[in-house]
């Protein structure tokens, strides 16, 4: 589904070129979870930007889909640290905008509405937030709102889920509520996501694999397979083989941040 | 009851404005010629209610008329300047550059340009009003979320998708908000212009007046300026909260 060959990506910063990504290549099937750990700053969200193809590298190769990233990729769905809902529409609207935007539903949107708008209370049933449609974004808590900006990911069943830090805002419990959340859709729909997080306990509790980065300028120095058999629940958080894991990644990314 | 006397209020404070006023020029004799008492003024407003109520009215539509085209042509160029990044920074400094200059001072060119009478106050309110809207209306279109903005170019949004669905929604509450500071500015702008040169308007009425040494009818004209300045105000404002009433109500719920 995405593989990035040898890709560096370097930017223009206020003293001079800074080179956020060297040398990083990563291949992430189709259908399967994919995370991303790093230390803070090591170039994790320029990696998402790339795939979704915001922006170009400056060297290597990135393919989506068996085609070569030139522009915008128009099959993923995205969401961020903040919800970012549309304070002037609806919960409702707000998850119908991507088909406002991406075809073939853009230019059947008006025909359609209504299929379109039973689609998203659906959608909001299964993250649970049946009948809160109608309401306005700053009428819900923070993990409502996150809630509603997954939906608005999900609403044009992209083949692509790209997930910038999406639960880094929110409480210990809610967080875990929305990691069952994300990962019953997912197992639902069985789209490709890729999570970026620092979140150790999340990129193994909820991922397939585990791509650890390196300190700026990033790249790839670690993938780990996740064995634990799915569906999983939250018990396995608290199983010896999980901690393992996360000691065994947290010492990995201590190391580099030394280095 | 403190609700009743929180919306009695503002009209206990300007009645005892004008009982203070009146209070002093009496006490102290004050001569109608330097300070007319409030009851002079008000006699003066009733005498000369017709040419009041005609003057107010040409100043009502100069500076209306002025500000709807400063309302037209500040969001048209602050959509422009709003667009993108290097248009923001090549325009700004030369509209600061514009703001800057006094309108006072282009009223003469003005005057020459197109004779005494309603153009040049229109012109002035127009010139001097429309800045705050083009500013208002830019800062809302840059100011837009950087990542929101990714996740509709990654779905493919042009620039223009982006603009109608998140940069323009956003820009409104600014727009609505320029529009209160932009009427002001039109009112000081054609009565300004009237002062100087016009034939008609409360400006006009009051260098007239005051060349007569009518100082109660000044203070009169003076009165109806204030009285004109609040209505418009208060259409704006009104107008403000019923189009982006969102706009106040997050900032509610955010803060409570």
């Amino acid at each position: 589904m995405i593989v990035l060959d040898d890709v560096s990506l370097a930017y223009a910063g206020r003293t001079g070129p800074v080179l956020a990504l060297q040398g990083t290549s990563i291949a992430v099937a189709k259908g399967e979870f994919a995370a991303v750990v790093g230390p803070s700053g090591c170039g994790k969200s320029t990696l998402m930007k790339l795939v979704t193809g915001l922006v170009k590298p400056t060297s290597g190769k990135v393919t989506v889909d068996g085609r070569p990233v030139t522009g915008p990729v128009k099959l993923a769905g995205m969401a961020f640290q903040n919800a970012n809902l549309l304070p002037w529409r609806t919960v409702i609207d707000n998850i119908l905008l991507p088909l406002e935007i991406v075809e073939p539903y853009r230019s059947s949107f008006r025909a359609r509405k209504d299929e379109f708008r039973a689609r998203a209370e659906k959608l909001l049933d299964t993250v649970g937030l049946t009948g809160f449609g109608d309401r306005f974004p700053w009428e819900l808590s923070g993990g409502m709102q996150q809630r509603a900006s997954l939906c608005r990911s999900l609403i044009h069943e992209p083949a692509l889920l790209m997930l910038d830090e999406p639960f880094a805002a929110l409480d210990a419990f809610t967080r875990e509520e929305l990691w069952c959340v994300l990962r019953d859709v997912w197992q639902r729909l069985g789209f490709t996501v890729v999570l970026v997080t620092h979140d150790l306990r999340e990129a193994a509790f909820l991922a397939d694999t585990i791509h650890v980065m390196s300190a700026r300028p990033g790249r790839i120095i670690e993938t780990r397979t996740v064995q634990f058999p799915r569906p999983r629940e939250l018990e396995v958080c608290y199983e010896p083989a999980f901690s393992e894991l996360v000691l065994a990644l947290r010492n990995k990314i201590a190391e580099v941040r030394k280095a | 009851m403190t609700r009743r006397i929180e919306i009695l209020a503002p009209w206990l404070f300007t009645i005892g404005l004008f009982v203070i006023w009146e209070v002093i020029c009496k006490g102290f004799n004050v001569a109608s010629i330097i300070l007319p008492a409030p009851s002079e003024i008000w006699a003066a407003a009733l005498r000369y209610w017709s040419p009041l109520l005609k003057n107010s009215l040409v100043t009502l539509w100069t500076t209306l008329a002025g500000f709807l085209l400063a309302v037209g042509f500040g969001l048209l160029l602050g959509l422009f300047v709003g667009w993108s990044r290097t248009i923001y920074r090549g325009l700004y400094p030369v509209m600061i550059g514009f703001n800057s200059i006094p309108k006072v001072a282009v009223v003469p060119i003005l005057v020459m340009w197109f004779g005494i009478g309603e153009v040049p106050a229109i012109l002035t309110a127009f010139l001097i009003s429309f800045f705050p809207v083009v500013v208002n209306v830019a800062t809302g279109l840059a100011t837009i979320e950087p990542e929101l903005e990714d996740v509709l170019r990654a779905l493919g949004a042009s620039k223009l998708d982006v603009m109608r669905k998140v940069g323009i929604p956003r820009a409104m509450p600014y727009f609505f908000g320029s529009l209160k500071v932009a009427i002001t500015l039109a009112f000081v702008g054609a009565v300004v212009s009237e002062t100087i040169a016009a034939n008609a308007g409360l400006g006009h009425l009051m260098t007239q007046a005051g060349s007569n040494f009518q100082m109660p009818l000044v203070f009169a004209g003076l009165l109806a300026l204030a009285i004109e300045g609040i209505g418009m105000y208060a259409v704006t404002a009104w107008l403000e909260g019923r189009m982006t009433g969102w706009a106040f109500r997050s900032q509610q719920s955010a803060g409570g």
